[in-house]
């Protein structure tokens, strides 16, 4: 108990709390911000497990480039309008139904699994630090995945400008 | 070391502790000590935007979009190049390191020149 100990609260009690902040907004804007500062206190939990690389791809990733896409997707979805209201509320049931099928997973998988032993780095990552150990492997034994992770980056590439230059001819014409 | 290992980043919440204390303060400082005869002409709009004309809640266009989606896939390409970076002088052979990482380049590169090309970018 410390220093430690109090830091780790801190972060685990913003995370809840901002995760249930963001479910229960009704203007989906602030629920997209509440992510925010969620996502960037998860990134303080990594540091607590010596992934200072994954704590820094956390907040570059996410904090900054999903929570944009966020954003942008609810603001091209036009929200103020009847039919877009519509249409979310119809996924409703499918909704809940896939978050009830999650809760279940999760209970499930947390009362199967056995926990080795007390949470912490690996010995590898505090050795060498989080940055070298990642590199470490996936450049040498995971390098076809690696290779093949700038394909499907590739394909993601021509997805986005085919289906969203075909939305805006469509709006302009 | 397995304990502590958040504790190594205790400069950075002392830093982020002193950035509040500063930039609260000033507004704090300022808020107190501050004149305050606030007059029509003075709590205007004036250079700080324009007055709203129109509902915000409209359809934007779905161009932001396509740039927040390509900035994602070219961050993640960076992404890959850290650890690569910090590892580049420890590859067997060098050029081993080099050439796979010119190979992920080069795919990525084919996307980016259909990008240019299909003007995904141009905003007239």
């Amino acid at each position: 108990m410390g220093l430690e100990s109090i830091l780790f609260y801190y972060f685990a009690i913003v995370i809840v709390a901002t995760a249930a902040l963001a479910v229960s907004r009704r203007n989906p804007v602030y629920a997209v911000l509440f992510l925010l500062p969620c996502l960037v206190h998860i990134a303080g939990l990594w540091l607590f497990l010596g992934a200072e690389f994954l704590a820094a791809i956390q907040i570059i990733i996410y904090t900054g480039a999903i929570m944009v896409l966020y954003l942008f997707v609810i603001f091209i979805l036009d929200l103020g309008s009847f039919r877009t209201k519509r249409i979310i509320h119809q996924q409703k049931s499918l909704a809940i139904a896939g978050g009830l099928a999650l809760i279940v997973q999760l209970v499930v998988l947390t009362i199967a699994s056995t926990f080795p032993g007390p949470f912490g780095p690996p010995q590898e990552v505090v050795s060498g630090g989080n940055t070298q150990a990642v590199g470490g492997v996936l450049y040498t034994d995971f390098l076809f995945p690696f290779e093949l992770a700038s394909l499907v980056l590739l394909v993601a590439i021509f997805g986005a400008v085919v289906l969203a230059r075909k939305e805006s001819e469509e709006t302009s014409s | 070391m397995q304990e502590s290992a958040i504790l190594g980043y205790l400069p950075i919440l002392i830093f982020f502790a002193l950035a509040v204390a500063i930039g609260g303060g000033m507004v704090v400082v300022s808020t107190f000590l501050g004149r305050k005869n606030p007059n029509p002409e003075k709590i205007s709009t004036y250079e700080c935007g324009m007055v709203p004309f129109k509902d915000a809640r409209q359809r934007f266009d779905v161009r932001f979009y396509l740039v927040a989606m390509l900035f994602i896939l070219f961050d993640i390409e960076v992404v890959f190049l850290y650890p690569w970076a910090v590892l580049f002088t420890r590859f067997d052979p060098v050029i081993f390191g080099f050439v796979e990482m010119l190979l992920f380049i080069f795919v990525l590169l084919f996307g980016y020149i259909y990008v240019l090309r299909k003007g995904a970018l141009d905003w007239s």
